[in-house]
């Protein structure tokens, strides 16, 4: 059993099956990379330097943004990751821009009467 | 014996499967919920009431949520007989409840508070036809029903890392064969498919479908910045962060895996909508646990299995509710609100298609009858989501 599994070659943060120490070294998902700090378990380790303003991949998907400069070896986890969903908190409109993907997919308009968000039933 | 996976079930009227056959009793309004429920444990562990809190004071999409969940369990195959109980006066039609399960071809009878005059005569009318009820519905037989006539639905709660490595792949594959076989299977939380709905809407098999998902979780979205807030002030929650979970992106990536890895998304319904299609249905239901399971339940699944890191006791009134976890320290802690350990996985001890194959084996033995550790110990949580205040 590894200490710490990788899901996807995208991703630049492993997750630990174990507390891992300071000074531990870790062999996993063809990285190889020593331990910062203590990582207790089911938290996240990076396995390269993630700079500020870089995105965090697990899963091989987006988790969220790096907000500091974060280590090869160091915690990843909310001190130093920021969230780019739900975030009232920065918003200057209340609504979001409706995402396209690749110009396939638009957002029906309002009165769309298959929309079941519009009611109880559809 | 039907060819293929199969499981003892109720055959209903109109043409869908029971797995339980409770005798429901439905309050129109809070104020029958506790007749409802002295009632309903009168014939313990046949009778399962739902107690809510609304039914009035209620406006537009919000009473037609509550009349159409309260509609939909009444009809729901789980259910072989209703007893409606209504104070009098409130805005959810009791007629219009007692017609629904009816038109399934339930027995159904109205017990009306200010009609048989207060509590006490109320109550005395409704124990004494849950126990006619009881008897009827308890000499029902099982009878073989093919896999393909179950609606699974798919929830996490309680999520840590291990939901995201072990438990909600599982149910994922566990998913896809019930698709393959011909069921369905119903996804709700919308706020935790938020930084995941790319992956499901690319596996829409309409590009209409895929829109849809992508609206509702922009507007779920939308509602939760319109509030000023960071949404992670619950998503992910207080125990989600200290089990590791930084992020709703990371949330919902581990949690989209309980809707298998390659099933098409077929359709979008609203909460306690209908789910008529076979393959993956995604359910517009909140993150909250109870209020999710309870509209899935709605929309006609007869099954939901549920996993958990940290563990949760969540059941509900008319489905069995299926515990399964990752993390071999909860599966110690929290065994008695535990049905199947899958912690396994982590430590290479078990391979997901062997995991798959004991979850899926569950699911049919818990369709044929066998408790769930929620049933067992009497979880039977229901709450109905609401949209807007009480007027």
């Amino acid at each position: 059993m590894n200490a710490a599994i990788v899901i996807s070659d995208k991703d630049n943060v492993a997750t630990a099956l174990d507390p891992l120490d300071a000074g531990q070294t870790l062999r996993t998902g063809g990285s190889t990379v020593t331990v910062v700090e203590p990582i207790p378990r089911g938290h996240k380790v990076a396995l390269r330097p993630i700079a500020a303003g870089a995105v965090v991949v697990k899963y091989g998907s987006a988790i969220g943004t790096a907000s500091l400069d974060i280590a090869a070896g160091a915690h990843v986890h909310t001190h130093n990751v920021a969230s780019a969903r739900g975030r009232g908190d920065l918003a200057t409109a209340g609504l979001k821009e409706p995402r396209y993907e690749g110009g396939r997919i638009a957002e029906p308009a309002d009165s769309d009467p298959a929309d079941p968000s519009a009611s109880g039933a559809r | 014996m039907t060819p293929g996976p199969a499981f003892l079930g109720f055959p209903r009227a109109d043409g869908r499967v029971g797995v339980r056959n409770h005798v429901l009793v439905v309050p129109t309004v809070i104020c029958a919920a506790v007749v409802a429920e002295r009632i309903a444990a009168s014939i313990a562990p046949i009778g399962a009431a739902l107690p809510h809190l609304a039914g009035c004071g209620q406006l537009g999409p919000d009473l037609n949520v509550t009349h159409e969940t309260l509609a939909a369990y009444a009809r729901h195959p789980n259910v072989g007989a209703v007893i409606v109980v209504a104070l009098g006066c409130e805005q959810v039609v009791a007629q219009h409840l007692a017609d629904t399960a009816r038109q399934a071809g339930k027995p159904a009878y109205i017990v009306s508070i200010q009609g048989e005059g207060g509590t006490v005569r109320a109550t005395a009318r409704g124990v004494e036809i849950a126990k006619e009820m009881a008897t009827a519905t308890g000499r029902a037989e099982r009878a073989w029903c093919p896999a393909s006539s179950l609606v699974l639905s798919v929830k996490c709660g309680g999520s840590d890392y291990t939901s995201g490595l072990a438990s909600n792949p599982v149910v994922g594959r566990v998913a896809d064969r019930l698709v393959d076989l011909g069921g369905s299977v119903v996804l709700g939380e919308i706020a935790e498919i938020m930084g995941a709905e790319h992956l499901l809407a690319a596996r829409a098999s309409a590009p209409a479908t895929g829109a849809q998902l992508l609206r509702i979780v922009n507007r779920v979205e939308a509602e939760a910045m319109a509030l000023g807030l960071d949404i992670r002030g619950t998503q992910p929650s207080p125990g989600n962060i200290r089990g590791g979970l930084t992020t709703i992106e990371e949330k919902s990536l581990g949690a989209t895996h309980k809707a298998g890895e390659r099933t098409a998304l077929e359709d979008v319904v609203a909460y306690s909508a209908p789910i008529t299609k076979r393959g993956l249905t995604v359910m517009d239901t909140p993150g909250l646990d109870v209020e999710s399971v309870t509209g899935m339940v709605g929309g006609g699944a007869q099954v939901v299995v549920f996993t958990t890191g940290l563990g949760t006791p969540t059941g509900n009134p008319i489905a069995p509710v299926i515990k399964i976890t990752g993390n071999a320290r909860t599966a110690l802690t929290m065994a008695d609100n535990l049905d199947l350990d899958v912690s396994g996985i982590l430590t290479d001890a078990e391979s997901f298609e062997a995991a798959a194959d004991r979850l899926l084996h569950e699911v049919l033995e818990v369709s044929s009858g066998r408790p769930t550790a929620a049933e067992r110990l009497g979880h039977r949580e229901f709450a109905i989501h609401r949209r807007n205040p009480t007027i």
